[in-house]
């Protein structure tokens, strides 16, 4: 039950052999991708979320082989050239981060969300209703929600900046 | 890794039904979030899998040229969400569409699985059948148009044959233009949870009365339900509050809610009465009339 398959993950192409009956996580952690975290393994706690086509799904209910032709992103490459992202940051500055098993999804889910309302006032509600679908047992919620508010109020700054100096 | 026995993938709805009708054991795989936790749940009754996750024309929301507004089956709720078709003419159905699961499964699963599953508590359902939904099915005998609430036969179970593909949902002008209409999901989590009671409501006003009035309620019986009775006393009545007393007295006698470990059937009865009443006066305050 053997499929070939072609894709990108974090932007590098990517071919192979995939079982059909693999799901999209099995694939990315036999690959070295091992910060994909399975978690329940049922969609309920978003551990597994990786984005495919900018999109955050939980690659443990997701067939491997649908993601022929779509790009994927995982943990692996939000940080370029030793900088960590702007989420990945955030999420330090306000200690977001405990056990860690949850964090990559988590980052995952707030990247597709920091980039989705970029530019936009979005509510602590919104933020909380975006990030349903990720389960954390240690932080509380609290630090993970002032991470993501930190990010869409530094590119609020950032464009405010922007219109300033066209202006001058 | 799942448990599939057999997989074949279908690029259209011709070839899904074909592809079924080779194996009667074969089912249709949309979204996964249901098939695919059944199958690592160790279900062997989804052991042979034809996969329409893919399908291009299921996955289209348009409007005909009478109005008629048509959901592919493999419209993800966020597609729902997100379309405009759906948001400015039948909003109660994006509504329902936003309480399921959390982002993930709402980029997920599938509003033609979510009631192909046939599961009494299914989100979408109470809107759609407010709606007067009609489900499309495409087999090898050709396409066949049945009512939802008619779609619904039992916990779990559903008019679909075998080698039939779920295609559409169909909603008819005369069912969403000037009505009403709200749902409300009582749950204990606001998000991931399975609804204790959702209540759907339409109503169509016509100067101080009400033309006609529609309910349904999820996990208020074997099958998400319209409330018959309920809506046929209602027809004519007065748009005043005597209409939510109507309505409250009334309830009870179209649905059949009993206990479960996730709330006893006494308070189940205290949410269908409370939601009904509330999700009506909701809606109506939405269009411009209050009943309060």
């Amino acid at each position: 039950m053997n499929r070939k398959i072609s894709c990108t993950i974090n932007n590098k192409s990517f071919n192979v052999t995939v079982d059909v009956r693999k799901s999209l996580l099995e694939i990315l952690r036999e690959n070295g991708y091992i910060g994909v975290k399975e978690g329940c393994g049922v969609g309920e706690c978003g551990a597994c979320t990786v984005l495919v086509d900018d999109v955050p799904v939980d690659s443990c209910l997701y067939l491997a082989i649908w993601v022929d032709g779509r790009s994927i992103r995982t943990i692996e490459g939000e940080s370029r050239d030793g900088s960590l992202s702007a989420v990945q940051q955030a999420y330090l500055d306000n200690g977001a981060v405990q056990c860690g098993f949850c964090t990559p999804g988590l980052i995952m889910a707030s990247t597709a969300f920091v980039e989705k309302h970029k530019g936009h006032r979005v509510s602590r509600e919104e933020i909380r209703r975006g990030h349903a679908g990720n389960l954390c047992r240690c932080t509380g919620y609290e630090d993970i929600i002032r991470a993501v508010e930190q990010c869409l109020e530094d590119a609020q700054e950032r464009k405010a900046v922007k219109s300033d100096s066209c202006k001058v | 890794m799942f448990d599939i026995e057999s997989y074949h993938k279908a690029d259209s709805v011709d070839e899904a039904i074909s592809l079924l009708l080779q194996n009667p054991n074969a089912i249709p795989l949309a979204g996964g979030t249901d098939v695919l936790v059944r199958l690592r749940q160790g279900n062997s009754d989804y052991g042979h899998i034809v996969d329409i996750h893919d399908v291009a024309d299921l996955k289209e929301i348009i409007r005909e040229p009478d109005g008629t507004i048509v959901v592919g089956s493999g419209a993800t709720f966020t597609d729902l969400i997100t379309s405009h078709i759906i948001t400015e003419h039948i909003p109660v159905l994006a509504q329902g569409a936003g309480w399921v699961g959390g982002p993930q499964v709402r980029n997920q699963a599938t509003v033609g699985g979510n009631i192909c599953n046939g599961a009494p508590s299914a989100d979408s359902a109470a809107p759609l059948l407010v709606l007067n939904a009609v489900v499309e099915l495409k087999g090898p005998q050709g396409i066949r148009r049945i009512p939802l609430y008619e779609f619904y036969q039992g916990p779990g179970r559903v008019d679909r044959e075998q080698a039939e593909i779920m295609t559409a949902l169909r909603i008819a002008p005369d069912d969403f233009q000037c009505w009403a209409s709200g749902y409300h999901k009582y749950a204990m989590r606001e998000a991931m949870d399975i609804a204790t009671i959702g209540c759907a409501v339409a109503c169509l006003p016509q100067g101080e009365q009400v033309a006609k009035l529609r309910l349904a309620f999820t996990v208020a019986g074997p099958t998400p339900l319209r409330c018959w009775k309920t809506e046929e006393k209602a027809s004519g009545a007065a748009l005043d509050p005597s209409l939510l007393e109507l309505v409250g007295t009334s309830v009870l006698d179209d649905l059949r809610p009993r206990d479960s470990w996730r709330a006893p059937k006494d308070l189940r009865q205290q949410i269908i009465k409370t939601l009904a009443q509330r999700v009506l006066i909701q809606a109506l305050k939405q269009a411009g009339v209050s009943l309060t």
